[in-house]
């Protein structure tokens, strides 16, 4: 080590600090895999509920599926619902506690296979919450089955010889079909593959906070996400499949905006 | 006959493969088996473990608390199966990334430096063949040519091609093992 | 000869129902089952027989799929666990309630509510006291082996279409998940004729054909009730089904089925190395419960202890068959836990021989 080189301690000082853990995160470690987008998505919306400033005004449905330890990460009250239900828990809590902010967590099986009467429902009545959508394209929690947003040719443990369309159908975009519905007010898709939408994911997600306050409808951001252990790849990897196979199909964007 | 055995290290060392080539060998000889994998999130990066079975009669628990043998591949392993091994049992370990080493006196311990040799030997995927080479020099279950058959059972065919090295790796297990405390 | 091969008991199950010649599955991923539909996704079994699989998009579809695959006269199943099963509990109300046949397995994990993905035996009373609403009756069948979760595929389906009754496998993670040697029986082609009740459109020679359970004259519905108890009650003197262990010389018994009659066969070895005469006493049937032949048993034992891993499910139907003849009582683990041996065989010194 070079003679005027700083020593950690003197570099661990307030002056020096770029960036914190938000406090909206609790100290757990987070079981996620590595490289995973689950966990990016967490410190956003942590971090936008420290923004705003409504930890106790707040609180969120965790799905089943990967995700379904959310409450041990994030420090406000939530419920677990069961696979599928978070928009049907979301508009119990919500009506009966219509001034604090709801929201929900999904992913793709939950919010759009066993789940889908559920969103549509919640999206077509207009519910003032917001719904977090991570399309991964594949079920990671209970080991790489083929979710309805699978992508024609993917594979999966349950399509081992790549998803045929013939058999299996086309991959849903829930996205496109929730912005037809008038209870819908803010739809947005993002995704989390470089620092650059990472930072376009969070303006997103605020703004489906923030417009929550208003009671015009459901906000619902769907998040495009990698699954590096389902899709059998490196993180790396993972994010450059992404952008390549999963945002042709998923064009980033927003979708519906509230006229000005 | 019957053996009793826990395998057990992380995740991605081979220990189920090692534990199905185990029973396809007792197979072979017409022997009973059973392979009860500790299973869930749990397998992902972490530890994991299978309870093996090999008897000449019918099995009736396939769940154990203690076993005749205990291979161990990790610290955490160690940690927790080292007690289960039977009284005069047998323990073989893989000396990589131990850090407490095997303590008790009434059981006979082996260490086989596995995942070091498969590294020589240019295949890490080797490494648990290594240890199984090890541990059928100490306990002599099966004639080789059932272990090779076993091999080529539990492999699907499209791995086929992989058989002579894993049976390179089995040979260089059963030449590197070394005793560490033996009671009887 | 077909030789034998190693496999999970969830694969065995899917291997199993290809060659029983099933025409269709249908189900949706969970754990510790998953490996089922894995399995007939990647063994293709639309090139072997012609068979489909389809993964739904919940279990309340699966069912439903089941429904009406089962109405058209095929051989249809679905897997799943716990959760999944009590999604389906609607659908097979209806099934049960039409009269159709069709085979369900339930790998079961503990519970309540999402619970654990461990094994378990909790869903007992669900199984086989109805689950769903209305008075209807599963036939129950519950293996201990690998070989017997592959060979009660086939026993399932001849049950089902016999009394035209959905028939339940249920089963726990630990045998899901565990291999043993199985050996199948060769393939059975599919069936080629549908029976006379399903639904396969109507020709100038027969009725029109409806699939339904509904009837709103009350008369009626009860008339349709008593049919299906006649049913029941038939199947209650005919398909009983159960095996007994080392019952000779037993002075005590325990009551196990699955995984936990396999955990106290070990106990029975180390409770007769201490002297204690002790045997297994395993129904196969869940429903239908193996009443007389338990009650049988009070002549010559001193005592049962139930074992199962749930909070004393079974016991309620081993105390209904004893008639307080003898001492009865529970010892299980719940959660996922699975009991030792040792902890069974203290058990049954403390709560039957010294209790
Ligand atoms: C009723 C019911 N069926 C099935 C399951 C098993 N299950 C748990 S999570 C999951 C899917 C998870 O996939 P996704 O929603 O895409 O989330 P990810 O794990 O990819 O984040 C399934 C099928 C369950 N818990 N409950
Ligand atoms: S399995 Fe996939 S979705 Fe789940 S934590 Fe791992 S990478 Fe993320």
């Amino acid at each position: 080590m070079a003679e005027n080189a700083i020593t950690t301690k003197e570099l661990i000082k307030k002056e020096n600090l770029v960036y914190q853990k938000t406090r909206l995160l609790t100290d757990d470690v987070m079981h996620y895999c590595p490289g995973c987008g689950h966990g990016t998505v967490h410190r956003l919306i942590a971090e936008i509920i420290e923004e705003m400033d409504i930890q106790s005004e707040i609180i969120g449905v965790a799905p089943v599926g990967c995700s379904v330890l959310m409450y041990n990460y994030m420090n406000v009250d939530m419920q677990e619902a069961a696979h599928g239900r978070a928009p049907a828990v979301a508009t119990g809590i919500k009506r009966l506690l219509p001034e604090k902010y709801v929201f929900t967590y999904q992913g793709d099986g939950d919010l759009a296979a066993i789940g889908t009467a559920e969103t549509i429902h919640a999206c077509n009545r207009g519910e003032n919450i917001t719904m977090i959508f991570i399309n991964n394209g594949i079920y990671g929690m209970t080991g790489g089955q083929m979710a309805p947003t699978t992508l024609v040719g993917m594979k999966s443990s349950t399509t081992p010889y790549g998803r045929e369309v013939s058999q299996m159908g086309n991959p849903l975009n829930m996205t496109d079909l929730v912005v037809n519905l008038p209870g819908t007010y803010f739809v947005s898709r993002q995704s989390v593959h470089t620092p650059g939408n990472v930072r376009k994911t969070k303006k997103a997600l605020k703004k489906a906070f923030e417009y929550q306050a208003l009671n015009k409808g459901v906000c619902f951001v769907e998040v495009v996400s990698n699954c590096p252990s389902g899709w059998k790849m490196t993180p790396l990897e993972s994010n450059k499949w992404l952008a390549e196979n999963m945002l042709p199909f998923y064009p980033l964007g927003d979708l519906k905006v509230p006229e000005e | 006959m019957t053996e009793e055995i826990i395998i057990a290290g992380f995740g991605g060392q081979g220990v189920l493969s090692m534990g199905k080539i185990l029973c396809y060998s007792g197979v072979m000889e017409g022997q009973e088996v059973s392979w009860m994998p500790a299973y869930g999130p749990e397998m992902r990066g972490g530890t994991a473990n299978v309870t093996v079975i090999l008897s000449d009669n019918k099995i009736s628990s396939p769940i154990l608390d203690t076993f005749d043998t205990a291979i161990i591949l990790n610290q955490q392993s160690m940690d927790k199966f080292e007690s289960a091994v039977k009284p005069g049992g047998l323990l073989v370990y893989d000396g990589n990334g131990i850090t407490r080493h095997p303590e008790r006196k009434d059981i006979n311990i082996y260490r086989i430096d596995a995942a070091e040799e498969a590294t020589k030997m240019g295949s890490t995927k080797t490494f648990n063949m290594i240890v199984l080479g090890g541990y059928l020099k100490v306990k002599k279950l099966y004639k080789l040519e059932s272990v090779i058959k076993g091999l080529k059972k539990s492999l699907p065919e499209r791995y086929h091609h992989m058989i002579p090295v894993n049976e390179k790796a089995i040979h260089r297990g059963l030449e590197i093992i070394k005793e560490v405390a033996t009671v009887n | 000869m077909e030789e034998f091969v190693l496999m999970k008991g969830n694969e065995a199950i899917a291997e199993a129902a290809i060659r029983a010649g099933t025409d269709g599955y249908f189900g949706y991923p969970i754990t510790p089952q998953s490996e089922v539909i894995e399995y007939l996704a990647a063994a293709k079994p639309h090139e072997r027989t012609g068979m489909v699989m389809l993964q739904a998009e919940s279990e309340v579809a699966a069912i439903n799929m089941l429904y009406g695959g089962a109405g058209a006269g095929k051989k249809v199943m679905t897997s799943s666990s716990s959760p999944g099963i009590s999604l389906m509990q609607e659908g097979i109300s209806y099934i049960a309630g039409s009269e159709l046949p069709c085979l369900i397995v339930n790998v079961v994990r503990g519970g309540p509510g999402l619970g654990t993905i461990q094994p378990s035996q909790s869903d007992y009373f669900q199984s086989t006291k109805g689950g769903g609403h209305g008075d209807y009756n599963l036939i129950v069948l519950a293996p201990s082996s690998v070989q017997e979760m592959a060979d009660f595929v086939g026993l399932g389906y001849d049950l089902a279409f016999k009394y035209r009754n959905p028939v339940m496998i249920q089963t726990d993670g630990a045998l899901g998940q565990m291999m043993e040697k199985v050996k199948f029986k060769p393939q059975q082609p599919r069936s080629k004729k549908s029976p006379d009740w399903a639904t396969t459109g109507k020709t100038s020679d027969r009725e029109r054909i409806i699939i339904t359970s509904l009837d709103l004259d009350p008369s009626r519905q009860e008339r349709f009730n008593e049919k299906l108890q006649v049913k029941y009650r038939t199947i209650v003197e005919k398909e009983v089904r159960y095996e007994k262990i080392q019952c000779d010389d037993a002075e005590y018994l325990f009551v196990a089925y699955g995984t936990s009659s396999r955990i106290c066969q070990k106990s029975i070895q180390m409770a007769r190395e201490e002297g204690i005469k002790v045997g297994l006493f395993r129904p196969i049937t869940l429903w239908p419960f193996p009443y007389n032949e338990i009650r049988e048993m009070t002549g010559q034992v001193k005592g049962m202890l139930s074992v199962e891993m749930s909070a004393g499910q079974m016991v309620e139907d081993v105390r209904l068959a004893v008639e307080a003849k003898v001492k009865v009582d529970h010892y299980g683990r719940m959660g996922g836990i699975i009991p030792s041996s040792e902890e069974i065989v203290e058990a049954l010194k403390q709560k039957i021989i010294g209790g």
